[in-house]
């Protein structure tokens, strides 16, 4: 029996809090570059969302979602996609981008508010970030379908969180995809939080993998704090939706259960709604140092590798930063870009206006409250 | 891409027929254009605007899909966004609302959002407006929602042969169409369409009939009745009537050097008044021509009241008298 067809509340577990192997689990094939590649990405993921925050708090960012505690979920499902594969991100998936080659230089602007930071390299397969709940669900299913109908050998991924599940567009986009059986992967991170709202309140179904079913593919629950495990689930979803077996449908729905150790964004206060017990509960679970425990037993870390990476990850993280601060301000004039292929009067005139009022003001002025 | 025959005939099509000869010459051109939608298949639509389709192009290009219309516009824009031209039918305008999210914050805002790595050349067609003794909900005429959203082209045809062309134009059209056809004249009359694939371009209006005391703008299923109040004038009032036929973008141009030329004007349409289109075109005429202006504009629309059940429709949309009425008002004043 493949690991997908399992029952969806029996939750795929390799590595215990600790990060031992548990007995009678099998570690997925990964080689050891792999390995050691989740692990630094992960402590990557870790260390620009702490930077992320506190740019911030400093003012010298905007809003921004952070995803501490998410990082087996995103960088080990990254991990398992082939290089052709696209991702459908939602608003919190920065480690995944790492994983796919988007730089924290174009994270960061685009959190910065600059629409520069969207500006992604074609050859690039991760689509625009999504803000709204959910609605990347039904373009994922679309564009995998397209894909399909080319005749093309590619998957597709989907990531969302545990809230997204009760809106309409997750039961439309997955309703399309076992309809039209599209080669996608639905990764739902359940982070056990909806902003406020704990995952309980959002359905009363005993889990999210389970509504799968009504769409009549798998789904499976991983526990998304185990790397190991996110691994060997988002590989086996990715290779079913290229070549189902003979009574497989292509479309899987992962629920990767986790935690989010910080706010939904920067603008939230846990405090209003979770205790910090729950939050302390969580932290044992931890996958950077579950992951550091293992690889430090199978032999491909020690003291020297993982501070020579956490040199590395700041360097990098710290370059980033710098490089996005010292863009200077885009040209008010392209908010006009790219609205539709050939601007109209409309665009023309205001675009006219606006660069007229600068002339003649000046920025300054045009700009004082 | 297939070699599409051009013949130099024509056909007597109605504009529903109109619709369905653009759809199956974007088919048979492009292999990337696809027909989706709610009942568009097998049945050939609920108003038989893509009739065998389905047999000629099969399944995976004339795609029934699940009755979900926020899923039929968020799959189509995957598709588009990944290479491919949809066609998505919603069955009603009435019935477009469930998908308006997808429209407003994901069609309409893909391109500028991925800085033009990505595109949305997707139509969204909708048959809309009132007069055919329908149920609640299957007589909205909500073109001013769409036409508010940067991003968007909004096309409303009145004629078979504007329809074929239009829509044409629309398939081809790199970014997001909403594509409304006026279902109370899909089979009102009839009008030669030649079989080749001509375009009629998007954002460019048409006079129907000169005339020099006002200019009384319009478009859609208000063309008809507003011709036949300037018909019923002839000979107390030279009516000009201009057909704007896309209303996003307008044609200012045309609107104005009417406008210029007769100093009146009346608007025309079926959408409830408060802020109706006739309002953008009111201001449009303040803003360019105010020294030409001889009357207040008149609006000639449907009330601020939920589309009525159809006992009380015709009382609810304009029709000539009352169209002549508000003529008569802004010729007056």
């Amino acid at each position: 029996m493949s690991l997908l067809q399992r029952d969806p509340g029996n939750r795929v577990q390799i590595l215990d809090e600790e990060g031992h192997v548990l007995q009678g689990a099998s570690v997925p094939e990964i080689d050891d570059d792999t390995l050691v590649g989740i692990y630094r990405k992960m402590r990557l993921a870790r260390h620009f969302d702490e930077r992320a925050v506190s740019l911030q708090r400093q003012g010298r960012m905007g809003t921004y979602p952070p995803l501490s505690g998410q990082e087996a979920a995103q960088v080990a499902s990254g991990y398992a996609l082939d290089e052709d594969d696209w991702v459908f991100p939602s608003y919190r998936e920065h480690g995944v981008g790492l994983v796919r080659g988007l730089s924290i230089k174009q994270t960061l602007l685009y959190w910065m508010g600059d629409e520069r930071g969207n500006a992604l390299d074609p050859d690039l397969h991760f689509f625009t970030v999504a803000v709204p709940i959910g609605t990347q669900i039904p373009h994922a299913t679309g564009a995998a379908w397209a894909s399909k109908l080319k005749g093309e050998d590619r998957a597709f991924i989907v990531y969302f969180g545990d809230g997204a599940t009760s809106e309409g567009d997750f039961h439309e986009g997955l309703n399309f995809a076992g309809v039209f059986d599209v080669p996608a992967v639905y990764f739902c991170n359940n982070n056990q939080w909806a902003i406020s709202v704990p995952r309980e309140h959002q359905t009363a179904s005993e889990t999210l993998a389970q509504k799968a079913d009504a769409y009549g593919f798998d789904g499976i629950q991983v526990d998304g704090m185990d790397p190991l495990a996110v691994y060997g689930v988002t590989r086996e979803a990715i290779k079913k939706a290229k070549n189902p077996g003979p009574n497989d449908r292509r479309p899987t729905l992962i629920e990767a259960v986790q935690y989010r150790f910080g706010a939904h964004t920067t603008a939230d206060d846990p405090s209003i709604y979770r205790s910090e017990d729950e939050v302390e509960e969580w932290k044992r679970r931890d996958p950077i140092p579950r992951l550091e425990t293992f690889l430090r037993e199978r032999g491909l870390l020690d003291d020297e590798r993982i501070d020579a990476i956490a040199d590395e990850v700041r360097e990098h993280v710290a370059d980033a930063i710098e490089a996005a601060e010292s863009e200077i301000r885009p040209a008010p004039e392209s908010m006009f870009e790219h609205v539709t292929g050939t601007p109209d009067w409309r665009r023309e005139e205001q675009e006219a206006y606006l660069r007229r009022l600068r002339e003649q003001y000046g920025d300054d002025t045009l700009l004082e409250d | 891409m297939s070699q599409v025959e051009q013949t130099g005939e024509t056909q007597n099509l109605t504009l529903v027929q109109a619709v369905r000869d653009a759809l199956h010459h974007e088919l048979e051109r492009d292999e990337d254009v696809l027909v989706m939608g709610e009942d568009v298949g097998k049945n050939g639509g609920v108003f038989r605007a893509t009739e065998g389709l389905y047999d000629e192009f099969g399944e995976d290009r004339v795609i029934d899909t699940p009755l979900a219309e926020s899923g039929i516009v968020g799959t189509a824009i995957g598709m588009a966004a990944y290479g491919l031209r949809p066609v998505a039918e919603i069955q009603f305008m009435g019935f477009i609302y469930p998908a308006f999210d997808q429209i407003v914050s994901h069609a309409a805002r893909l391109r500028t959002r991925s800085r033009g790595r990505f595109t949305c050349p997707l139509v969204v067609r909708a048959p809309y407006g009132g007069g055919i003794r329908a149920p609640e909900h299957h007589s909205e005429s909500t073109e001013t929602f769409f036409t508010h959203m940067p991003g968007l082209k909004v096309v409303m045809p009145s004629t078979p042969y504007d329809t074929k062309g239009l829509l044409i134009s629309a398939i081809r059209d790199p970014d997001p169409v909403i594509f409304l056809e006026p279902k109370k004249i899909y089979r009102a009359f009839r009008q030669d369409v030649p079989d080749d694939g001509y375009t009629v371009p998007i954002g460019e209006a048409t006079t129907r009939k000169e005339g020099t005391d006002i200019s009384v703008y319009c478009w859609g299923a208000m063309t008809r009745p507003t011709m036949a109040a300037a018909d019923n004038l002839e000979g107390e009032i030279d009516v000009e009537v201009v057909d704007l036929r896309t209303v996003s973008p307008m044609d200012k141009e045309a609107i104005v050097s009417s406008f210029e030329k007769t100093g009146r004007a009346a608007v025309v349409h079926e959408a409830p008044r408060t802020a109706g289109l006739a309002g953008e075109i009111t201001a449009i005429l303040q803003e360019e021509s105010l020294l030409y202006q001889e009357a207040p504009v008149e609006r000639i629309t449907g009330f601020d009241v939920p589309f009525p059940l159809y006992a009380l429709e015709d009382y609810y949309l304009p029709e000539a008298a009352r169209i002549e009425d508000g003529i008569r008002t802004a010729v007056e004043f």
